[in-house]
């Protein structure tokens, strides 16, 4: 035995009686606490409701099941209204006063931004679920949703090779999100051949509702002969007003189909989706997935929430790994201590709800497959494409000239979440 | 005997046809069965074998498999098209053309479909039914080919133009066939040149579409050259057709923001409420159209087309009943302090998103379009969806009405005198306490009028009205306070301003060009565009 692995053994017993008697006194002592940072009220409650509902409901099952470590579970829900500076506030005050071992919350890319340095300064764990623009990788942040390689660069292949789509709207709603999105997709859609006429870029205010001209623009670009599609990244409220425009000037999906990223099975639950039918969305589950472990989720979903009829999107999906990953990090840490499960959480695989199981990467983002869904009249997505195997999520873009020398890898010695593959250093951008 | 004979050889003849008629079923059941077998790209193959083999069940087929309704049984392996019947699916067997029975959803498999797919069958159901009875179907054949123009399909075409006796569709067989030319490669250089010229007639955009393809296709150069002149005529006539385009656009644009100000332009414009709950009321009438619209799906749905005509009156109920409350409870504690009712409005506002956010929860609702606002029609060049032409009209009749009762009616005159001249309204007579309240409702009613209508062009959800507030104050402010014709030519010029500057800069600095826009003018004209003068004024 080397003197390493004498070490090890004995740390891990260590570890061991130490578990021991730690979960032997927490079986008295208090509940494990789990914070739940989503927008309860505001414009993002739309969203976000359904996520707190899900993360209560899975806390609920857990506790079914006797909890972690011996120790039961408890939910502290607080309601940073879509504001982004309370999302700091409400962040710090999980952590501070609530002591809370893990957060799972944030929805859009500017509230992850504003709670970011609270989670650092504090060391913190927060598990993000929605699907992000990357160009980030934090030692407290665990990405659960999709980067853009896992999303955006498959959905238009999917368009090029299959529909053969020659032309281009990139249509978002203007923030961040959308625009780093659009300009790896434009960098890529360049590489692939497309000339810059061939590609047609619109940013439009939050909560656009007087889609009139822009979708006759879309027509008028659509109409040069080549085969058009549009990428839209345009976010919450302002789909239902475009796809309802959509649908009143005839754009079918066969002429000119829309795929969009940020459109779940959610969104669709506003609109008559029978003029929609055959517009795609690129995500990396469906509820319409079939598989047993979809099928007792979803029927899981539906008894908690009390309505037959609820539906289940992605970054749900997303919160349902995060939740199991960070229960297997702390069963494998033996302790809720963020830096130990920060540690153990590196390589903890558990089943994706698609059919697959999801490992978290050093650059603490998870394996995904991709699925191309197209929608059906019954406001389900109907899976017309998917990848073969999982994709590991590219966080730094290959395709910007910022960021195509970084790499992320939380595993100790690098230790580093933008480390230049060309000065060998960590920190700073690509040349 | 020669009476027994002839029996046997009609027995025998009978016999052979019914072999033959079971052969062609036959065959027919693989062509089907194929369709709903294998990869996408072999459903294609199996398209064009069924689409070609000259059945008459082929149409119906792959209309049904386009529209999504064919279906395979589960249980004994059939290929069936499906009809919505109640709560079931009556099904009639693909192959036989038979009935089926019923069955529910559960019971069946759909045969899948993609985008691709779906242009496909659209092209060869379009050569299939060119020689359908019905013009509406022969036309929508002759557009389909001319989105995707088939070779394969000029015979069919040929005789189809023959057999045509109605001019219109005549003339759109006619340009599908110059499309099917120009993507033709066997097609002769005049008979190319001959199509450019039709589709040049033609002039729109789908003609566009098909004229680009040309010129990216072409191989002979004098096509190409002719291609390029036929669609830059046509380019330019659509460009003028533009700017017409843009007008309808504003206008419409600027119905919404005139049916969301207008009142306003009652509580702010002539009470002076700074009423930031403006927004809320609009969107209770929305969710107002959400109730009525849930019981008649439940309880009549034949009278759905008629949903939001219900709706309407209830709607402006809810809201001025809302609006009365709000009055009475708050805003008559306030009058002369501006800021503190701009403060328990925004307030009160937030109290309500919320409100209607637990009682129907934060997800959007969906408010289905009556059948006669979906869809659009043709005017020249320019689409004009039927949703927008409504709500265009329904705003300047809800204007036309509110002008009808301020300057017609005893509550108009009381309304008139109260906001001109309180204390000599209340000497002569008049309760304005009881006139202050009306008029609140009455300009919350209408806010919730206008939700009836913009639930059919935007979300129902509780942030609905957030998103008109500013609009409304800026409409209101721009048009002139105190003045309801200022708030139509407001609405209206800050409609077409905007549409118009949307192409050129987008729709994000379009909207701050308008705000600096109107910043600018107030500085020159604090009281907006028709300032109301005189001693009223003070």
């Amino acid at each position: 035995m080397k003197l390493g692995s004498i070490v090890r053994t004995g740390l891990v017993a260590a570890g061991l009686v130490a578990g021991a008697v730690s979960s032997a006194f927490a079986q008295a002592g208090a509940p494990i606490k789990v914070g739940i940072l989503h927008s309860l009220s505001g414009t993002m409650a739309i969203s976000e409701t359904t996520l707190k509902d899900v993360m209560l409901m899975l806390i609920d099952e857990q506790n079914k099941k006797g909890g972690v470590l011996g120790r039961k579970l408890e939910a502290v829900v607080v309601d940073p209204a879509s504001n982004w500076p309370l999302f700091a506030e409400k962040a710090r005050e999980l952590l501070q006063k609530d002591k809370v071992a893990a957060v799972f919350g944030c929805w859009t890319s500017v509230s992850r931004k504003s709670v970011l340095p609270v989670f650092e300064e504090l060391n913190g764990i927060l598990f993000y679920p929605v699907q992000y623009e990357g160009e980030e990788s934090s030692r407290n942040v665990f990405y659960t949703g999709a980067a853009p390689n896992q999303q955006a660069i498959p959905a238009v292949d999917y368009l090029m090779n299959n529909e053969k789509v020659q032309r281009w709207v990139l249509a978002g709603t203007d923030y961040v999100y959308p625009r780093t999105t659009n300009k790896i997709l434009e960098a890529y859609l360049k590489q692939k051949g497309v000339k810059q006429e061939d590609i047609m870029i619109n940013y439009t205010p939050f909560g656009h509702s007087d889609w009139q001209s822009i979708v006759a623009d879309i027509k008028k670009f659509g109409s040069a002969g080549k085969k058009t599609a549009v990428v839209s990244t345009i976010n919450g409220d302002a789909n239902v007003p475009f796809y309802k425009e959509l649908g009143n000037q005839g754009i079918k999906a066969k002429d000119i189909p829309v795929v969009a990223f940020s459109v779940g099975e959610e969104e669709l639950a506003g609109i008559d989706t029978k003029p929609l039918v055959g517009h795609l969305a690129a995500w990396n589950y469906f509820q319409s997935v079939k598989n047993p472990t979809n099928e007792a989720f979803i029927k899981t979903w539906q008894t908690f929430t009390k309505n037959p009829k609820r539906v289940t999107n992605d970054p749900m999906e997303a919160h349902v790994i995060g939740f199991n990953m960070w229960i297997e990090a702390v069963k494998k840490a033996g302790t809720t201590d963020p830096d130990a499960v920060i540690d153990a959480m590196i390589g903890v695989t558990v089943p994706n709800l698609s059919g697959g199981l999801s490992a978290m990467m050093p650059n603490h983002h998870i394996t995904k497959p991709v699925l191309i869904g197209e929608i059906q009249d019954n406001g389900q997505f109907d899976t017309v494409w998917q990848t073969p195997g999982l994709l590991v999520a590219q966080e730094w873009s290959p395709y910007l000239p910022d960021s195509k020398d970084l790499i992320a890898d939380w595993r100790k010695p690098m230790s580093c979440g933008n480390f230049n593959v060309v000065t060998g250093k960590c920190g700073g951008k690509g040349k | 005997m020669s009476l027994l004979r002839s029996l046997a050889g009609l027995l025998s003849a009978l016999a052979s046809v019914m072999i033959a008629g079971t052969a062609l079923a036959a065959d027919l059941q693989t062509l089907v069965n194929n369709l709903t077998t294998g990869s996408f790209g072999d459903r294609e193959t199996a398209i064009g074998a069924l689409a070609a083999s000259g059945e008459a069940q082929a149409a119906p087929i792959l209309e049904a498999l386009g529209a999504g309704r064919l279906y395979v049984r589960k249980s004994d392996k059939t290929v069936v098209i499906t009809k919505a019947d109640g709560n079931q699916l009556a099904l009639t067997d693909a192959v036989t053309g038979k009935p089926a029975g019923t069955a529910t959803e559960g019971e069946l498999d759909r045969v899948r479909v993609n985008n691709r797919l779906r242009g496909v069958i659209d092209a060869a159901v379009g050569s299939l039914t060119l020689m359908s009875p019905d013009p509406r179907v022969r036309r929508e054949a002759a557009d389909s080919l001319l989105k995707r123009p088939d070779p394969a399909a000029l015979g069919a075409l040929d005789t189809a133009i023959a057999a045509e006796k109605d001019t219109g569709v005549k003339a759109a067989f006619a340009e599908a066939r110059a499309a099917v030319i120009l993507a033709s490669p066997e097609a002769s250089k005049p008979q190319k040149l001959e199509a450019l010229d039709v589709l040049q007639k033609r002039g729109d955009r789908d003609a566009l579409g098909v004229l680009q393809a040309a010129v990216n296709n072409a191989a002979d150069a004098d096509v190409k050259q002719a291609a390029t002149a036929a669609a830059a005529s046509v380019r330019q006539t659509l460009a003028a057709w533009e700017a017409v385009q843009n007008v309808w656009y504003g206008i419409s644009l600027g119905s919404v923001l005139l049916l969301a100000a207008i009142g306003l332009a009652i509580t702010f414009g002539t009470m002076g409420v700074i009423n930031m709950a403006h927004g809320e009321m609009v969107m209770l009438g929305a969710y107002t159209t959400f109730v009525v619209q849930e019981v008649i799906r439940t309880s009549a749905p034949h009278l759905f087309d008629a949903s939001l005509l219900i709706a309407l009156p209830l709607a402006f109920l809810v809201a001025g009943a809302v609006g009365i409350a709000i009055e009475r409870g708050i805003i008559r504690f306030l009058y002369g302090r501006p800021l503190e009712t701009l403060l328990a409005t925004w307030g009160l506002s937030l109290v309500l998103q919320q409100a209607v956010r637990s009682i129907f929860g934060p997800t959007n609702r969906e408010v289905g379009a009556p059948s006669w606002m979906s869809g659009a029609f043709k005017l020249g060049q320019i689409d004009i969806t039927y949703g927008r032409l409504w709500i265009v009209v329904f705003a300047l009749a809800v204007f036309a009405l509110l002008i009808l009762l301020l300057r017609k009616t005893p509550l108009g005159l009381y309304m008139r005198a109260v906001t001109q001249n309180r204390p000599m309204a209340s000497a002569m007579g008049i309760r304005t306490p009881r006139v202050d309240a009306l008029t609140f409702g009455l300009g919350s009613g209408i806010a919730g009028l206008a939700g009836v209508a913009l639930s059919q062009i935007d979300n129902v959800s509780p942030n609905l009205g957030q998103g008109y507030i500013i609009d409304s104050f800026m409409v209101v402010v721009f048009g002139g306070v105190g003045n309801l014709f200022g708030t139509l030519v407001g609405a209206l010029s800050l409609g077409i301003v905007n549409k118009f500057l949307e192409p050129y800069a987008g729709a994000v600095l379009g909207k701050i060009l308008v705000l600096v826009f109107i910043i600018l003018f107030i500085q020159r004209r604090p009281r907006g565009l028709f300032a109301l003068k005189g001693r009223s004024v003070e």
